[in-house]
């Protein structure tokens, strides 16, 4: 007991430099802490960008592919699905509601979508959130358009602002639906998700600016104007993509395999939750560099406690021959410094928990506003707990190394005091 | 007759196997209360010796009893703490813990030995009033003095603190390795003198290592290690027995 309160006393001696290990554990800690809980948060979150459908149907092609252009509106769909096809999925009994896609032109390098007012019921995010309206009111009428908030917030557009779709889906665009402006009507929260990016119409708006065009370039001599469109019809011939939700989630096998094996057309349906693993799994690269970058701060910092240990213990040779001439034993000088490295990296620990936690309480609105991302910090998860506990297996392992020098130091320094 | 407080037989000691012996001591005896001037040139093993009698090192052959007891057959543990319990040892430098005020520092030794500290309460009611009585005597009284950081000591003062530490709880034999190196002439003496007549007041044996020849007159019994030592490393001659 007795070298356990001189210890504490010298360690408070030399608290300047323990100070900057601690704080060196720490903010490792906080960051492979953090790192980790990101991830998994991220995962989760990315796994979530769509929840609640069951099934998203396309033409056949990669389910990755049809993933990427009817979520993230990433790529072009190989081909479209008929209405027919769509109207055949939306009677199926199985089938409690069909929500059409309809992808191919954009604002400014911001996709367009097309599609009806029950893509705002059924779109699910995040842990079963719905979409929501941060001002104005869903589409009704043909040019009625609503705005996903980043659309909104960079290109300045609110409530009641005409805006002009381009055809096509380029930056610099093409040829514009002048003759059909669109009028924003509302703008949608952040979500975190593509929903963010994307300006939203109806599936007739989307018919109404294409009725006078035909392979992707307005027929010549006919032009069709926006009031006389009002009265045609305009359910289209094709959509891009169907998010599907069934009557039984144990019925989804059966109505893919159904699905996928339609001998009228070649379609394609995938489970999106399942096909967002594959696509995370994709990126696992980028995830294990980023842990590996965070397992080597960890390791600098436990290299700045042995050079702090090491340094230390020369310091603190009288120190310990002065303690063995007193009567310590060599055991208790060994012990004294793996008893300090160990204290430091439990300090350090709690010091990096804290810290994330101050962290994650500052930035958590910020989290979840820009990237939808909710982070909760307590309890530590087992995984987490695993870390601290090869970080303290760590601050041992670092000790053993100076213990061990100051151990021989005890047993072969003899009288002299040396510097 | 009482036993020697300290006596080695046929001692021999080197620091590394394959070097020659530093130490070849075939006898040495001290009685108790007995006071010591060890001299010797440098690289002698004055230290070295000294290491050996604290039970730091231990010897590869003969015996090294300390009050009867023979301090080199006892265990690693025991040693520490028989050294705990029965020597005071002083230091050229450095004797105190920078972290621990004065009188912190005097009562360590009673913090690693419950027999010294009975002793210290059994003469002077508790170990805090023995500090301060042997503080007093050594000239260092001053309230604000004790509870100083001992950095804030002058050298002359630190090795007063060491000396007052090393008589806490009447250990048997006092060892001191150039204890007045660091000290200026005139201090030297005040300090032989202080440490000398509280060791003779204390009952404590005292093995004093210095080159100084000016202080060996200060004691009963003077020798040179070249008296007792045998070996014979410093000629280079490379005895390896
Ligand atoms: N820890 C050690 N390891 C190896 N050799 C040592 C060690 N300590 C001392 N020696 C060697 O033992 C011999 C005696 O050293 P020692 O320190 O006992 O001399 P000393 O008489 O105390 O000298 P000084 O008067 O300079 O203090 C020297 O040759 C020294 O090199
Ligand atoms: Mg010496």
């Amino acid at each position: 007991m007795t070298v356990l309160s001189l210890a504490r006393r010298s360690l408070w001696n030399r608290r300047g430099t323990a100070a900057l290990v601690v704080c060196s554990v720490a903010l490792s800690v906080a960051l492979l802490l953090g790192v980790e809980r990101l991830r998994t948060e991220a995962r989760e979150s990315f796994a979530n960008t769509l929840s609640g459908v069951d099934l998203i149907v396309g033409a056949r092609s990669g389910p990755i592919n049809l993933l990427l252009y009817s979520v993230f509106r990433l790529g072009d769909p190989v081909n479209n699905v008929s209405w027919a096809s769509y109207e055949r999925i939306a009677e199926h009994p199985q089938v409690a509601w069909t929500v059409p896609l309809s992808l191919g032109d954009s604002l400014r390098g911001f996709p367009v979508l097309g599609t009806t007012q029950a893509y705002f019921t059924h779109y699910r995010y995040g842990r079963d959130q719905s979409l929501a309206l941060a001002r104005g009111e869903i589409f009704d009428g043909i040019f009625d358009a609503v705005l996903g908030a980043e659309v909104a917030r960079r290109l300045g557009y609110d409530l009641g602002d005409e805006i002009v779709l381009a055809h096509g889906t380029g930056a610099v665009s093409l040829t514009q639906h002048d003759d059909k402006p669109f009028r924003v009507v509302g703008v949608l929260e952040r979500t975190g998700t593509p929903v963010d990016n994307t300006v939203h119409i109806s599936l007739e708006g989307m018919e109404a600016i294409h009725v006078d065009w035909r392979g992707g370039a307005p027929i010549p001599g006919l032009s069709i104007s926006a009031e006389r469109v009002q009265s045609m019809d305009l359910t289209p011939d094709s959509i891009t993509a169907v998010m599907v939700g069934l009557t039984s989630r144990r019925a989804v096998f059966q109505v893919q395999r159904q699905i996928n094996t339609d001998r009228d057309e070649a379609l394609m349906a995938i489970m999106p939750g399942l096909t967002l693993q594959q696509l995370w799994d994709l990126m696992r690269v980028g995830e294990n560099a980023l842990l590996a970058v965070s397992a080597l701060v960890m390791l600098v910092a436990l290299t700045v406690m042995l050079t702090a240990l090491l340094t230390g213990l020369n310091e603190r040779r009288r120190e310990m021959a002065l303690l063995r001439a007193l009567g310590a034993r060599p055991w208790q000088i060994f012990a004294l410094i793996i008893g300090e490295s160990l204290l430091l990296s439990i300090l350090g620990a709690l010091l990096g928990v804290v810290l994330l936690q101050g962290l994650a309480l500052g930035a958590s609105g910020w989290l979840s506003g820009q990237l939808g991302l909710t982070v909760t910090l307590w309890p530590p998860t087992l995984h987490e707990m695993k870390i601290l506990a090869i970080l303290f297996a760590g601050g041992i392992l670092v000790g053993l190394w100076p213990a061990w020098r100051a151990y021989r130091n005890a047993l072969t320094d003899g009288m002299a005091i040396r510097m | 007759m009482t036993a020697p407080v300290l006596s080695l037989t046929d001692v021999t000691f080197r620091w590394q196997s394959g070097l020659p012996d530093v130490l070849s001591v075939p006898a040495f005896q001290m009685q108790p209360g007995e006071r010591v001037f060890l001299a010797g040139p440098s690289g002698s093993g004055k230290s070295t010796l000294l290491s050996l009698v604290a039970g730091i090192a231990t010897p590869r052959t003969g015996h090294i009893q300390v009050l009867g007891q023979p301090l080199s057959q006892m265990r690693g543990s025991a040693r520490d703490r028989f050294r705990a319990d029965q020597l005071g040892i002083i230091f050229q430098m450095f004797n105190l813990l920078p972290y621990l005020p004065v009188l912190q520092n005097v009562l360590l030794p009673c913090r690693f030995s419950r027999a010294r500290r009975a002793r210290a309460i059994a003469r002077d009611g508790s170990v805090e009033a023995q500090a301060r009585r042997l503080l007093g005597a050594l000239g260092l009284d001053a309230d604000d003095l004790l509870r100083r950081p001992v950095t804030a000591l002058s050298v002359g003062q630190q090795q007063r603190v060491a000396a007052a530490r090393a008589l806490m709880g009447a250990p048997a034999l006092v060892i001191a390795d150039e204890p007045t190196s660091a000290l200026d002439a005139d201090r030297r003496l005040e300090f032989v003198d202080l440490l000398s007549s509280e060791c003779d007041a204390s009952g404590a044996a005292l093995l004093f290592v210095s080159h100084d020849q000016t202080l060996a007159s200060h004691f009963p019994r003077r020798l040179s290690l070249l008296d007792i030592n045998q070996a014979d490393a410093q000629s280079g001659s490379g005895v390896t027995p």
